[in-house]
Order: structure tokens, then C-alpha cells, then sequence
């Protein structure tokens, strides 16, 4: 099995700076650096789905995620004052909780993995996989047959309008409304 | 006008008094409510008179001669089984007719006297609302169809005594009293209850109709289904009815029962007059003569102890009389007295014809006693009225102040004494006559009594009304306003004249009546002994004298003994505290406190700390929940994947 | 030869149970959203890597992804203006100092 082809190799990079970047995340002390961490783990998450030949889904993580909800993060950061800047006290007890519980989890998803057995054709899947084209997304996004996704599509839509009003009246100053 | 629609008002009208004044007595002045109160009696009064005056001279005769036992109206109340009803209904028969005569005569004169010596009490309202469901409930009592519903008024009599003894409740020895009172006779009452059920469990009926219904000389329903059977080697039959005669005895103070009749005299006067004298106290005479045949024919030898407690409770407590100087108490001993010379009268009774005299003689002393007693008792109030004292060395030469009352006191006494022409003569002497037919100890035994009876009722009258005058100070006795001496003298007037009605035609266990006569042989020594007790007394106390001291002296143990009752009360104590609390309530109560209620605090105490100890997860912390709820998803997936 | 399956989903394991930690030990709120936004894109690797190399025929797995980062966005927005709302009345936004509905 030769696993150090060029893209393997890419792949051990990605994977080891999303885990890199994601522990930084929940670990550093200042809030500012863990949002810098965020966007480098969902820069290479991109990564990966590139790797996978999804392109159009790496190009939406990079703009969503990278591009608009990071930056809503470090708005929020900024606007927070001092957040920036302070550091956070964790106490020994909690963390050490929080390590066992992952910990854990961690090992039972890992032996279930282990043991679960994949049995996957690469092949095939490559083949079918090499020939995803924008085109084919339209369609199953705005299609009505089964595997198309049109309904879900909706519903996002108007999730996201009932969001940008919600976003807007909870922000809202209500000073003026006391008057 | 039909008894069908005037008896519903003999009861229904006292207990709409009672509710209205119970409820709304607040809102009406008391003047008001007294004679609200009293108004509604009189209605009930004239109902009752008219009910039993029509039944004794117009319907209640029937054609053979006898006596009718009419059922007014009887509605079905309870169902328990097929058989077994209780009903509230109207049963009117000779003795109930009687006492609704006299229920109605004494608490009307006592809703009228009260009016006068309740004035200005606290509490005038709520005394006439008791006084109210009293005559209500002792009405219902007499009239019961069943012996069930006589069970439910028996009750609620008790509840009204409790009431009544209890009325001056910021006293503690009141409510001392009333609470002795109620557990006596609600003991009492627990034998009634049992000889009740073990009756009705027999004969599956209440009903006093097939209980007392005679053929060939055997209650029949009795003596088919419960004859025979026996229970620890006695018959169950004599178990039950001994039973029952044990709640009668409770209720009218029988030995060792009386203990409570003399500590019930806290309450106020009149209610003392009606309740303790003259009306509930004798419901335990009422029920045994209920149901006479049953103990006649069934459980002969019931009947016989009955007449030897009977017996020894008359003389105790004609003996406890002598000594006491609290002037109520002396009158409370000797109700206890008298209402035992009806027991005796009824123990030796006969049935058949002129053989049922000692029922007749019972029901007819039960009536005159009622009056006379009541009379007594209301003089005794203004008595106390006047002096403001119960005790016998307060009073003194009173007849000069209180002339009215002096005259009714008098001819009382002499009625209880049994001097000829007065009531209590005629129906004493027939009460001797039975005994003196059944057996000559309870014969020698009454006329003692008899004796006594005029000893110790004189020695009251003189130290009250003769005797040397205690310093009154400024404060001269005087007599009664108006609505205290008419009752008074109403009640003196029944006194005189109710011996000469013709009771023995009307009233007999076998409903037939028959002609009676007085026994010169047997009357003639009792007033003999009539007047010697009450020559001893006036010899003693007419004046003051050294006498009572010397008899003191010479017999003073016995005198002790009988001043203090002869420590029935003190053995009470000693039973109740020394044995029952200390032998059976105290480790009740151990094991209560300690394991019932240890283990109830255990309980509360693992909760305590559990709820303690979980108490965190409550926290609010929306991380925490996160952690918990992650560590159960993962408990869920390792358990449902790997085991 | 490919990348297996297996490796993409170790790596969305970890970073899922990275996130976990985060969520559960971070104090303040901005920290822990980052968390959430850490196990998001975690299922949505996973999502991704079933669709591409189990079931490639369709594209399901892809799409749950698009649709988690559509609604990642919403609550993120959603989230940081109550964050940022919260902040204005207490002047904190600590998860410990925040506990008035509590009483």
C-alpha cells in the first residue's frame, strides 16, 4: 500500500493541522488567537473536501465559513471589550472532567471505527466521483425526485430570512422603544 | 291533622334552629336568638303535645285493647345488604309518646328559664344552638324506628352534652369535665356499638319492629337465629344485649360508668337541668325498656344484673349524696341514684299484664323523676343565681329571700322523697312493690335508698333554705326575675299532679295495660322511712347544730370514703395512668416515636442528603448538562454496541 | 491508492471530541459557539467522506453539508447578536455570571 503518494501526503498535512489548529482552538487563552485557530481548522477542512473533488463545497466552507462566520467572530471579539486581550483562568477540576469525557468518547468512536470494517470499492468510487460537475448540483438541489433536495432548500431559505430578522431584533438597541 | 305531616316538624324544626342559630347567632343580638330559640320550641312543644295526647286518648288505643306501635314515617337512609338498612323514621308507641312529653315539657321550660340565668353570658347564642340540636337529637333519639338511627342520636346527644359541659371553656376544670364526660360515655358507647353489630349481624334487621316482636314468649327473630350459639360459654345473645345495656349504663351513669355525671355539672345550670337530670341520662333506662323483650325473654339473666347494678349504684350514690357539699353535686348523685331505681325497676320487671308493673313503674318514675329533678335543678340555679356560689356554706335561711323558689324546692323534695299525694311517691312505690315481688335484697335494699333519698334531699333543702345565715355582705339575695320562676313553677305543678295520671293503663312492656292500686303494705313502711330520714335531717340541719360533726366523727373513715366518692375517680386514675398508659400506651408510644417515626426520619433524612447531594445537577450550568448528557450518549452507545 | 474512509473519520473524531472539550470547559460564550462550530464541521467531514467514499452514486451526504454550513451561519448570527445583547445588560459574558433566569 503506498501511502505516501503526493496526495496522501496532503491529506496527513491537512488532517494534522486540523487537529493542530482545533486543539488551539479550545486551548489558548486568549479568545482572539482561538478564532485565528478556528479559521486555519475550517481553511483545511476545505482542504480536505478539495482533496475529495468536492469542489464547489470547499469554495462554499471557504466563503461561508472562513469568509463570513469567522469574521462575524472576531466583529463579536472585537466589539466585546477587552475579550480580545483577556486571558481565561480554567480551573484544574473541570478541565481535567472535560479531558476524561473526550477522552473517552474518543476511544469508543475509535474501537467502533476500528471495528466496524468499511468495506469500500476506491475505484468506483473514484470514477463516479471524478465526474461531479456544478450542473449536477444545481439539479439535486432544486430538483423534486428522490435524492434532490428542493424542500430542504426552501426551508433553508426562509430559515435564513427568519434569521436575518431575528439577528436584527435582538441587536437592536431598544433604548429608542423605552422612550 | 295528620301525624304524617306534623312529626317531620318535631325533628326538623330544632335542627333548623340549631343551624340557623349556630350559623347566624353572631349577627342576631342574643335577646333575639333566645327567643327565636324558644319560640321554635314552644311550636315543637305544641306538635309533640299534640302527637302524644292524640295517640294516648285517640289512635293509639286499639280495638283489642292494647296499645298501637305506629310508624309514622320510616324512609330507607343506608343500605348495607340485602337485609341490612338503616332508616330514620317516627316510631310512635307509649314510651315514645311519653317522652316526648317530656323531652318537650323540660326543654321548653329550660330554653325559658335560660332566657333569665344565661342573661348576659358570653356565648348566649351558641348555648341556645347547642340547646337546639340537643332537643333535636334527643327527639330523634326517642322516636327511633331502629336501633341504628338510636345509635346516630345516641351520638349526637353526646356531642350536645360535650357542648354543653364544655360552655364555659376558659375554665380549664369545664373542660376537664366535658372531655371526662365525652370519653366515659364514648367508651360506653363502643359496647353499644359492638352489642349492635353483633345483633344485626344475627337477626339481619335494626328494625325495632321484629326485634321486639313477641310469639309464644320468645322474641322469635332473637331467639331463631342467635339461640344456641354460644361464645366463650356464654350465649352470644345475652353478650350482645349486655353489650348494649353497657352503652345505656355510660349514658345514664351506672356504676362503675357515673364517674362523669358529677364533674358534668360545670356546665351551666339549665343545660345541667335538661341534659344531666332530666332527659339524657335516662336514654339508658329508654333503651333497655326499647328493647325489654329481648332482655325479658332472651337474656333473662342480663336482666337480673341489670337490677343488682342497678341496686348497689342507687345506694352508692345515695350514700356519696349525703356527704357532698357542692349543692349541684348532691343533686348530681342522686339523678345517678334515682335513674339506677329505674334500671331496678326495670331488671325486676314481668311482662305479661299486671307482672310488667316494674316496666310500667320505670317508664312512669323515669316521667315523674324528669319534672321533679328538673324542678330541683332550676331552683338549684336561682339558688345559685342569688348566692353566686355552688357551696352549701354560702347558702343559709334563704327561704325568706327566694319564696318562689323556697316553695318549688320544697315540694320537689318532697316529691323525690315519696311523700304521698307528690309524684315521686306513686311511681317509687310501685318500684318498690316490684321489687319486693322479685326479690326481698333489692327490696330492702330500695327502701334504704328510699330513706336516704329524703335524708340527703332535706339536708340540701334545709342548708340552703334554713340553717344559720352566712354573711350575704351588701349583697342581699333576691329572687328570680319572672322567666326563671315560671318554669319553675310549671315544672312544680307536673310535680304534683303527674302521679295521679293513670300510667299503668297506657304504659306496660306488653302494650296491653292494666289497673294498678296502691299497696298500702309496702307504701306505708317507705314513707315511714321517708320521714324518718327526713327527721334526722331536720333534726341535724334545720338549725346549726353540733350534730353533723359528732356523726362526722363517729364514722369517719366511712365519711371520708363517701366524701370522696369512694376514690371511683382516684381508681380511674390508676387504671388509666398507672396501668393502661404505663403497660400499653408508653411502649405504643415508644415504638411509635422511635420506629415508626425514626424510620419516617430516616426516610426523610436519605432524601435530605440525596436530594442534597444531587442538588448540583440542578445547577443551571448549561456545560455541566452538556458534560452529563455527552457521558450518558456515550454510557447508551458503549452499552448498546458492546454488550 | 487512495486515502481510506477509516483516516477521515479518525480525523472528525478528534475533532469532534475536541470540540466536546472545548464546549465543556471554555468559560466564555464566544469560546464555546467556536466549539460547536469545531463538532459541526466535524459531522460535516464525516457527511462528506460517506458520501464520497461509500455512496457515491448520490449526492446526500454532500448536500447535508451544504445545508449544516447554511445553518451553521444562521445560528452563528443568531448566537453572536444575543452574545453581543447579553454582553450590553451585564457586561460580561462569562457562562458563570450568567444566571438570572435562574432564580
Amino acid at each position: 500500500m503506498e501511502l505516501l503518494t503526493a496526495s496522501n501526503i496532503i491529506f496527513f498535512i491537512l488532517a494534522a493541522a486540523i487537529i493542530l489548529f482545533g486543539i488551539l482552538t479550545v486551548t489558548s487563552k486568549k479568545v482572539l488567537r482561538a478564532a485565528t485557530s478556528l479559521f486555519f481548522v475550517l481553511f483545511c477542512i476545505a482542504g480536505l473536501y478539495l482533496q475529495m473533488n468536492y469542489q464547489f463545497l470547499a469554495a462554499v466552507q471557504l466563503s461561508v465559513y472562513a469568509g463570513g462566520i469567522v469574521v462575524l467572530f472576531v466583529f463579536a471579539i472585537l466589539l466585546i471589550k477587552n475579550l480580545g486581550e483577556e486571558t481565561e483562568q480554567l480551573c484544574g477540576a473541570k478541565r481535567a472532567l472535560g479531558i476524561i469525557t473526550a477522552l473517552t468518547g474518543l476511544v469508543i468512536s475509535l474501537i467502533t471505527i476500528y471495528k466496524y470494517g468499511f468495506h469500500t470499492d476506491s475505484d468506483r468510487c473514484n470514477d463516479i466521483a471524478a465526474i461531479i460537475d456544478m450542473n449536477e448540483i444545481g439539479q439535486t438541489l432544486m430538483g423534486t425526485e428522490k435524492f434532490q433536495y428542493i424542500l430542504p432548500f426552501e426551508a433553508a431559505s426562509v430559515l435564513l430570512l427568519a434569521c436575518i430578522v431575528g439577528s436584527i431584533v435582538i441587536a437592536q438597541n431598544h433604548k429608542e422603544e423605552k422612550k | 291533622m295528620e301525624l304524617t305531616n306534623l312529626a317531620p316538624i318535631v325533628l326538623a324544626l330544632p335542627l333548623l334552629m340549631f343551624m340557623i342559630i349556630g350559623l347566624f347567632g353572631y349577627k342576631m343580638t342574643p335577646k333575639f336568638s333566645g327567643i327565636l330559640g324558644t319560640t321554635a320550641f314552644s311550636i315543637v312543644t305544641i306538635v309533640c303535645y299534640y302527637i302524644a295526647l292524640t295517640y294516648f286518648f285517640g289512635s293509639g288505643r286499639l280495638a283489642d285493647g292494647s296499645m298501637a306501635k305506629e310508624v309514622i314515617f320510616n324512609f330507607e337512609w343506608l343500605r348495607f345488604s340485602e337485609n341490612l338498612v338503616i332508616s330514620i323514621g317516627f316510631l310512635l308507641d307509649p314510651i315514645s309518646a311519653m317522652m316526648l312529653i317530656v323531652i318537650s315539657t323540660v326543654s321548653l321550660m329550660v330554653h325559658l328559664y335560660s332566657m333569665g340565668y344565661m342573661h348576659g353570658e358570653e356565648g348566649f347564642q351558641r348555648y341556645y344552638a347547642v340547646l337546639s340540636l340537643f332537643s333535636f337529637a334527643m327527639l330523634g333519639l326517642v322516636v327511633a324506628t331502629n336501633i341504628f338511627q338510636m345509635y346516630i342520636f345516641w351520638e349526637l346527644v353526646g356531642v350536645s352534652s360535650f357542648l354543653l359541659i364544655s360552655f364555659y371553656y376558659t375554665k380549664p376544670s369545664a373542660v376537664k369535665a366535658a372531655k371526662k364526660a365525652f370519653i366515659v360515655t364514648r367508651f360506653a358507647d363502643m359496647f353499644f356499638l359492638m352489642g349492635i353489630l353483633i345483633l344485626s349481624f344475627y337477626t339481619q334487621t335494626f328494625d325495632f319492629g321484629p326485634l321486639t316482636e313477641v310469639t309464644n314468649n320468645h322474641v322469635a327473630i332473637v331467639s331463631e337465629t342467635m339461640g344456641g350459639v354460644t361464645f366463650c360459654g356464654l350465649s352470644v345473645i345475652s353478650i350482645a344485649v349486655f353489650l348494649i345495656f353497657l352503652g345505656g349504663a355510660g349514658k345514664s351513669a351506672m356504676f362503675p360508668f357515673h364517674i362523669w355525671l358529677p364533674d358534668a355539672m360545670e356546665g351551666p345550670t339549665p343545660a345541667s337541668a335538661l341534659i344531666h337530670a332530666a332527659t339524657m341520662v335516662v336514654a339508658g333506662v329508654y333503651l333497655v325498656a326499647r328493647l325489654f323483650p329481648i332482655y325479658f325473654f332472651e337474656a333473662h339473666d342480663v336482666l337480673t344484673i341489670i337490677a343488682y347494678i342497678g341496686a348497689f349504684t342507687s345506694l352508692f350514690a345515695a350514700v356519696i349524696a349525703c356527704t357532698q357539699t357542692d349543692i349541684k353535686r348532691v343533686l348530681a348523685f342522686s339523678t345517678i341514684s334515682q335513674i339506677a331505681y329505674m334500671m331496678v325497676a326495670l331488671g325486676v320487671s314481668g311482662y305479661e299484664g299486671s307482672d310488667g308493673l316494674g316496666f310500667t313503674a320505670s317508664m312512669w318514675h323515669l316521667f315523674t323523676h324528669a319534672m321533679f329533678k328538673a324542678t330541683l335543678f332550676l331552683a338549684a340555679g336561682c339558688v345559685i343565681h342569688a348566692v353566686h356560689s355552688n357551696e352549701m356554706d354560702a347558702m343559709g335561711n334563704l327561704r325568706k329571700h327566694l319564696k318562689i323558689t323556697h316553695i318549688a324546692f320544697l315540694i320537689a323534695c318532697l316529691a323525690i322523697a315519696g311523700i304521698p299525694i307528690f309524684s315521686g311517691f306513686f311511681s317509687k312505690d310501685e318500684i318498690l312493690v316490684a321489687a319486693h315481688e322479685a326479690s326481698p335484697v333489692i327490696y330492702w335494699c330500695q327502701t334504704l335508698v328510699a330513706g336516704l333519698t329524703a335524708f340527703y334531699m332535706f339536708r340540701l333543702y334545709y342548708r340552703i333554705f334554713w340553717y344559720n345565715e352566712p354573711d350575704y355582705g351588701h349583697h342581699t339575695p333576691h329572687e328570680s326575675p319572672a322567666n326563671m320562676w315560671i318554669p319553675l313553677m310549671v315544672l312544680t305543678v307536673y310535680t304534683c299532679t303527674s302521679g295521679f295520671f293513670p300510667f299503668t293503663e297506657y304504659i306496660s312492656p306488653d302494650l296491653m295495660g292494666f289497673e294498678s292500686h296502691i299497696h298500702w303494705n309496702i307504701a306505708i313502711p317507705s314513707v315511714i322511712v321517708a320521714l324518718i330520714g327526713i327527721g334526722i335531717a331536720t333534726f341535724m340541719y334545720k338549725k346549726k347544730t353540733e350534730y353533723p360533726d359528732k356523726v362526722v366523727a363517729c364514722i369517719k373513715n366511712t365519711y371520708h370514703y363517701a366524701y370522696n366518692k369512694f376514690y371511683i375517680d382516684e381508681v380511674y386514675l390508676f387504671i388509666t395512668h398507672k396501668i393502661i398508659y404505663k403497660c400499653i400506651c408508653d411502649p405504643i408510644a415508644w415504638f411509635d416515636r422511635h420506629i415508626i417515626d425514626g424510620f419516617m426520619n430516616l426516610l426523610s433524612w436519605i432524601t435530605n442528603k440525596t436530594s442534597l447531594e444531587i442538588k448540583s445537577f440542578q445547577s443551571g450550568n448549561v456545560q455541566q448538562y452538556a458534560w452529563v448528557f455527552i457521558l450518558g450518549v456515550l454510557s447508551i452507545v458503549a452499552l448498546t454496541i458492546y454488550l | 491508492m487512495s486515502i481510506p474512509v477509516e483516516y477521515y473519520l479518525i480525523v472528525s473524531t478528534l475533532l469532534f471530541f475536541i470540540g466536546v472539550y472545548g464546549f465543556v470547559v471554555r468559560k466564555n460564550l464566544i469560546s464555546i459557539l467556536m466549539s460547536i462550530e469545531l463538532m459541526l464541521n466535524a459531522v460535516s467531514i464525516n457527511f462528506v467522506a460517506f458520501n464520497r467514499f461509500v455512496y457515491p452514486e448520490h449526492l446526500e451526504g454532500y448536500m447535508y453539508s451544504l445545508f449544516v454550513i447554511v445553518v451553521a451561519a444562521a445560528e452563528t448570527a443568531v448566537a453572536i447578536s444575543i452574545i453581543i445583547n447579553v454582553y450590553r445588560k451585564m457586561k460580561n459574558i462569562d457562562t458563570k455570571s450568567i444566571n438570572e433566569l435562574k432564580n
